[in-house]
């Protein structure tokens, strides 16, 4: 199957370059494809698929008969990062989630950053994630945003920008590895010969920053990963990272605290905790803090917390820096923390709360994509030019009642990779979602989750409206030594 | 052990033993059916008895036909004890509790479930392949053997292997029963080729027919009861399971054997003890249905304790901890 007659559209390809010919870096693959029949390559993509279900990586479909399980889709055409252009995108994560924390510490004791007229207090304030609960709160290390996936896009021009900052449980990293695995199935002989950095090891480093939170005088701290359970539809993921580090996966209902201590309720009696990967959100942790109505959290857990007696990571309270309208403010809290200019840049965004940019918002609806400030999975958005002139208005309404909950940014022309639909390949628009592990020092997964729109000219890349997902393959520098870079 | 993992563990195992066993029961029973003159429903309502659910079934199903009683025992998704309820049900234990298995049995279980669910929707409009039970049975020994060479064989392994002796006890004392109740009274076939027929297919019901042949030689009704019930070396002999759930439970309390400490050491090992010490007669004096009926009670409290002992949520303040 090959790419003759392929067409970038106009588009900024991450395989082909605007005249249809591959990229240097992605020859190999392309010419593997090319040399591939039709037939094959189906087949293939097939035996993927039937891996995946195998794996019981699937999803219930709502509505339709008993027991129909689907996949999360999966493309076998890969993205490919070079390795130089990796390194650039990766040392402007570490700088971002370094500024970030220290910008949520800040929050949380004194505020300088509001003091110094950086961010008006309102805005952090009235942010739903902001928990004066947290307040003093000095989690272990200092460290508050241990786990996180950030949303990269790349737009017409080439350029790479952050979309949007997950500091609370982003999922996704399973299907990173697990990807990886049925892609190496699939393609052994392309990957042997382009030399993808591997991204095995992602288990294990979770594992050390979640140790590395433990009181340093425990040898074998006990670490469990704490899941609203079997019915949530990250639960696979949930079950996958507790076997993968061979610890305990655990519910609300297994912990208990006693005497400012968390236990989990055993066989032999109770057995105390260390630490707890929560992929639990804030709102539910611990009833007698936060939702009191919570049947999936810990009662005392935030208790026993507070005394340092247990590590939770995230920390909670982090969500305040993945509001949308905190966003907009990223490149300040990088420079005034730093002293540095951001590595990658944001997207330009508009804040509804602020008159001026309001009035240029209602005015180019058609154009913009509009955003709640505290969801995610792309629920409650309007993107302009593909939305009708009822959803128009209807989003006008919503700006004017609450214009803190609303931001907008310009439709960006995401770029596009090859992907294979029924027997030939047509560009389909992703992101990337690369993962840090904050512990000891900052790690960066080498690659992430490249999500696709598999729906033709969509720009809706989450898996609950029509995305599927692609691996990521980072290649290493060509002398094999990948720069250490802080 | 997490009480709920070790919950989870100990009723997969059970549905996954419940599953192969009603396999094997409607797999015999076609063959039967098959060398046997009389009318099919007297053929097909005693494999809904040993269930114990035949009121449910005649309630949802009416008549016992060879059709109705497959589709009740196979398929019917709204029935808890159906092939398809028990793989259904062992899957999402096993995924409530995916990070304590390893990645074979998981896969394992999975397509188990996906197959037996799509033979579920296909059985809508055409009849079921008999090989289709064959394979629940083969798949279920697979099931036993990845479990022994793909996991450790620390608590949760024991967990699974208590449950399903437990459920094997259970299946092979119910189906005992209720054969030995419908065969016995049948005297025309006395002395005919049929007698041998349907003795052997209660045999076979618990795979039992091959090792019964190789120690008795002869097919006599009481000398099956006496290796169904009393066999110690017979892997689905009522006595068997006892003695292997009994080991299983010190395994995992670590107390000495013919001692305890707690409620359902005490009551399994009260129960295989008194098995230990019967011989035939002790059961024919007492009648072989009175026996099991009896059997089967003191069962379901062991059941009962095993639940209460290391399953139960218990109030806080009577734990101890260890730290």
């Amino acid at each position: 199957m090959n790419f003759e007659t392929y067409d970038p559209e106009g588009f900024y390809d991450e395989l082909i370059q605007k005249n249809g010919c591959p990229r240097e870096f992605a020859k190999i693959l392309t010419q593997r494809l090319g040399d591939m029949d039709d037939d094959d390559l189906i087949k293939r993509q097939k035996a993927a698929e039937a891996v995946l279900l195998q794996m019981g990586i699937t999803f219930t479909v709502y509505g339709e008969a008993q027991g129909t399980e689907r996949i999360f889709p999966f493309d076998i055409v890969p993205r490919i990062v070079e390795a130089n252009e990796w390194d650039h995108i990766e040392r402007g994560l570490r700088q971002r989630i370094y500024a970030l924390n220290q910008f949520i510490d800040d929050l949380y004791h004194d505020q300088k950053i509001i003091k110094d007229k950086i961010i008006p207090e309102h805005v952090i304030h009235s942010g739903k994630a902001f928990r004066p609960e947290c307040a003093q709160l000095n989690p272990p290390r200092g460290i508050w945003c241990h786990i996180t996936g950030l949303d990269l896009v790349r737009d017409g021009n080439g350029e790479v920008y952050v979309l949007e900052d997950n500091l609370r449980v982003p999922s996704g990293v399973s299907y990173v590895l697990e990807n990886r695995a049925v892609l190496k199935r699939t393609f052994p002989e392309v990957f042997q010969a382009m030399h993808v950095r591997p991204v095995v090891d992602y288990p294990n480093k979770l594992l050390e920053t979640l140790q590395f939170l433990a009181p340093s005088t425990l040898t074998e701290p006990n670490v469990v990963v704490l899941t609203p359970g079997m019915y949530n539809s990250a639960y696979y993921e949930h079950s996958f990272l507790a076997q993968q580090m061979g610890v305990q996966l655990v519910e609300g209902r297994d912990l208990v605290v006693n005497d400012g201590f968390v236990y989990m309720r055993t066989t032999k009696g109770l057995e105390r905790v260390d630490v707890i990967y929560r992929r639990v959100d804030d709102d539910f942790i611990d009833p007698k803090v936060f939702r009191k109505d919570s049947m999936l959290g810990v009662p005392g857990l935030m208790d026993a917390y507070r005394q340092g007696h247990v590590a939770m990571a995230n920390a909670p309270g982090t969500g305040v820096a993945d509001d949308k309208v905190v966003y907009a403010y990223v490149p300040e809290i990088i420079k005034y923390y730093l002293g540095e200019d951001p590595i990658l840049p944001n997207v330009p965004t508009y804040l509804c709360w602020d008159e001026k940019d309001r009035k240029y918002v209602l005015e180019h609806l058609n154009e913009l994509v509009v955003k709640p400030a505290n969801e995610s999975g792309g629920k409650g958005m309007l993107v302009g030019p593909h939305s009708t002139k009822a959803e128009q208005d209807e989003f006008a309404q919503l700006i004017k009642d609450s214009p803190r909950n609303y931001i907008a940014q310009p439709t960006l022309s995401l770029s596009r990779v090859p992907t294979l639909i029924d027997d030939h390949f047509e560009g389909r628009h992703v992101d990337l979602r690369p993962y840090i592990l904050y512990g000891k020092d900052i790690h960066v997964i080498p690659g992430g989750l490249t999500r696709v729109a598999l729906e033709k000219g969509s720009l809706v890349v989450n898996s609950s409206r029509g995305g599927g997902s692609k691996d990521t393959w980072v290649l290493q520098q060509p002398n094999g030594v990948q720069t250490q870079s802080q | 052990m997490l009480s709920r993992v070790a919950d989870s563990i100990y009723w997969m195992g059970r549905y996954i033993e419940r599953a192969e066993n009603i396999a094997r029961f409607i797999s015999v029973n076609h063959h039967l059916a098959l060398d046997m003159p009389v009318e099919e429903e007297e053929q097909w309502e005693p494999l809904v008895t040993v269930t114990g659910d035949i009121e449910l079934f005649k309630k949802r199903y009416g008549t016992p036909t060879k059709q109705n009683v497959i589709q009740f025992l196979a398929f019917d998704p709204q029935y808890p004890h159906s092939i398809l309820s028990c793989l259904r049900a062992a899957r999402e234990n096993a995924r409530s509790i995916r990070g304590g298995l390893s990645t074979e049995i998981w896969h394992h279980l999975n397509s188990i479930y996906l197959t037996v669910n799509q033979v579920a929707q296909q059985m809508l409009n055409q009849e079921v392949s008999y090989n289709f039970f064959d394979q629940v049975q083969r798949n279920s020994h697979l099931f036993s053997g990845l479990s022994d060479d793909t996991m450790s064989h620390g608590e949760g392994w024991q967990f699974l292997r208590l449950g399903r002796y437990i459920e094997r006890a259970d299946k092979t004392s119910r189906m005992l029963d209720v054969k030995y109740f419908v065969l016995l009274p049948s005297a025309e076939y006395v002395g005919t080729p049929y007698d041998n027929i349907q003795w052997s297919a209660v045999l076979k019901s618990i795979s039992a027919l091959e090792p019964y042949r190789q120690r008795y030689h002869r097919i006599s009704p009481k000398q099956i009861v006496e290796f169904l019930v009393l066999d110690r070396e017979f892997p689905r002999s009522i006595y068997y399971c006892l003695a292997s759930a009994e080991d299983a439970i010190h395994q995992i309390t670590g107390s000495m054997p013919g001692t305890f400490h707690s409620a359902a050491e005490r009551q399994l090992g009260k129960l295989k003890s008194d098995l230990s010490y019967t011989d035939i007669t002790d059961v024919m004096r007492v009648g072989i249905h009175e026996f099991l009926d009896e059997f089967q009670e003191h069962l379901n409290v062991v059941g009962q304790s095993i639940f209460e002992t290391f399953f139960a949520v218990k109030p806080v303040q009577l734990e101890t901890a260890v730290v």
